[in-house]
């Protein structure tokens, strides 16, 4: 066997092997439970689409894997999530490295009141990256792969605040990819976006799959048939079903899948 | 009916404004004429150069010097001690304390604030002094330091209630934002809240500072009624309001220059918090386009 050939059976088998796990997860806010034990397995660079019911469960179940509800009041879960095989809850894990590798990018843009440079350099920064030229590097090439490059390379220090909305979830999503996860969660990242904007931003997530796990929460159903290669349904904190986004939106095991995705075509 | 209603109500609100400017313009015109009469008769030159202020003796001096530094000195001791508490204690209540400690301490520390100065006069003179003479051999019962520092006490309630308001102010998606990027709660705070609260921040300093320079009650008992050119906070000194003060409870004519000094020192006093008012508009304003 060639030494290639070799190395991309090993990659493969990587691939094959799930990027994020849940098992038998629960979570309770107080005495009510929002998620009533799921276990799910989500590949490697792919788009995984959650869809569902307002209030079944998909946020807290997404922020479950950066463990954004630590400082949720009442907050409380069972189970166990792991990414690349080790449990993210272990005592020893180190809750910011771990933010730094599964990336989020939220329903409303949440640019800091920073300028344009300082927004994307932010989580490099707080790392202790100080070099000049290796900052704006990767200030350039992060702007870049988010087609936002042209549109701001000269007025890098002008305020974020100053960008129109679709500018500046791209530049959230620059501002995530700047420190290279290599997750990125994504909860509605569309919603509050015009038309053209969010067929820019799910270009761009279409594109980044090559180099990153997704997962994203939509409502929209036509977005989640175009650029996921999964979709879960999720329905008052469980999971109904999760598979291809083929079968999910032509032939679904489950009723209940089937009458949520037709009555939103209506 | 009910746009009569609405017609008193609107010109109840125009009256009450129009009587707060009126009150303003008055005091400003009193304050004005008082001391145009003063400065016809001390020159403005001695006032603002000469290094010593003893209107009530024989020999008499008119150089606004000495109280200003009384002032200045107080003033300064008592932001420096407040800025950093009051932000530490804004900043631990509004990114670490959890919500129920949050909500019990606010009103407490505000309790800071409504104790009588007087109380803290006493306090300054009676406790503190002693306390710091113990270990600066040599301080005097009536000193700056010593004013400065309980002054410090009585204005962190500006600095930690209003910066807290800005703080909480802040969309709580910037704080997941800076939670999501993997800040650690130290970065979120100085990195992400401070910078993003930064405006407001400043405002309660300025307003801290204001009420320093105005506090009357506390300097007049604990920081001594000389006037003195001096940056030494272990000496006695005397603040323009302390001055005021002393002259008006005294048995000074009221037609006379003596009398008179007390309005070119509350004109200075007022030209301060008049610039200092300034000051906060203009940084207010250029935050204010900075991230709009
Ligand atoms: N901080 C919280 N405290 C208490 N209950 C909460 C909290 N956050 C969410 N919940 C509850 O948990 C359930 C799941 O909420 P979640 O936000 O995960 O739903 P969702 O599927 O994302 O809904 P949507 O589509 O509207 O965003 C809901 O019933 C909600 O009321
Ligand atoms: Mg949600």
């Amino acid at each position: 066997m060639s030494k290639d050939k070799k190395e991309s059976v090993i990659e493969s088998s990587i691939k094959r092997k799930y990027k994020l796990q849940a098992k038998d997860v629960k979570v309770w806010y107080g005495d009510f439970m929002a998620i009533k034990g799921i276990s799910m397995d989500i590949k490697p660079n792919k788009v995984t689409a959650f869809i569902g019911p307002s209030g079944c469960g998909k946020s807290t179940f997404l922020r479950l894997f950066n463990r954004m509800n630590d400082y949720v009041d009442g907050f409380k879960m069972g189970g166990e999530i792991n990414i690349d095989g080790s449990n993210i809850n272990a005592k020893d894990i180190n809750v910011e490295l771990l933010r730094k590798q599964v990336g989020m990018v939220f329903q409303k843009p949440n640019p800091f009141p920073k300028s344009i440079f300082e927004n994307v350099a932010y989580g490099l920064k707080i790392q202790g990256l100080k070099d000049k030229a290796f900052l704006e590097e990767r200030v350039e090439s992060s702007l870049k792969q988010v087609a936002l490059w042209d549109e701001v390379k000269n007025d890098l220090n002008k305020s974020a605040l100053a960008l129109s909305g679709g500018q500046q979830q791209r530049l959230c999503i620059a501002r995530t990819l700047a420190v290279e996860p290599s997750i990125i969660l994504m909860d509605e990242p569309t919603s509050a976006l015009d038309p053209i904007s969010t067929a820019k931003i799910e270009e761009l997530i279409y594109k980044l799959k090559d180099k990153y796990t997704i997962v994203i929460v939509t409502h929209n159903m036509q977005q989640a048939s175009r650029i996921s290669d999964n979709t879960a349904f999720f329905y008052l904190g469980e999971l109904i079903e999760y598979d291809k986004t083929n079968k999910i939106f032509t032939n679904p095991e489950k009723e209940q899948t089937e009458n949520y995705i037709t009555g939103r075509f209506g | 009916m009910r746009k009569i209603k609405e017609l008193v109500i609107e010109r109840g609100l125009l009256l009450s404004a129009l009587i707060t400017i009126a009150v303003t313009v008055g005091i400003v015109l009193v304050l004005s004429i008082e001391a145009v009469n003063f400065f016809s008769e001390v020159s403005i030159i001695d006032f603002l150069t000469d290094p010593e202020w003893t209107p009530l003796f024989t020999d008499k001096h008119f150089g606004i010097l000495p109280l200003l530094s009384g002032t200045l000195l107080t003033s300064f001791i008592a932001i420096a001690f407040a800025v950093p508490v009051g932000l530490s204690i804004s900043i631990y209540l509004s990114e670490y304390a959890p919500k129920s400690f949050r909500r019990t301490i606010k009103p407490l520390l505000e309790l800071l604030a409504a104790v009588p100065t007087v109380v803290y006069g006493f306090f300054a003179l009676m406790v503190v002094t002693p306390f710091l003479q113990s270990f600066i051999p040599g301080m005097s019962s009536f000193n700056s330091l010593s004013a400065g520092l309980v002054m410090g006490i009585m204005i962190i309630p500006y600095i930690s209630s209003l910066s807290e308001d800005a703080l909480h102010a802040v969309p709580n998606s910037l704080r997941e934002a800076a939670y999501g990027m993997g800040s650690t709660r130290l970065q979120n705070s100085f990195k992400v809240m401070v910078p993003a609260a930064s405006s407001g921040i400043i405002v309660s300093i300025i307003l801290a500072i204001s009420r320093a320079i105005g506090e009357t009650m506390i300097v007049a008992i604990a920081a001594g009624q000389q006037p003195r050119l001096t940056f030494d906070p272990t000496v006695p000194v005397e603040t323009i309001t302390a001055y005021i003060v002393q002259v008006s409870l005294g048995d000074v004519q009221h037609d006379s220059l003596e009398y008179k000094t007390i309005f070119a020192a509350g004109i200075t006093l007022f030209i301060f918090t008049f610039l200092l008012n300034t000051i906060s508009y203009r940084i207010r304003k250029k935050f204010q386009e900075k991230y709009e």
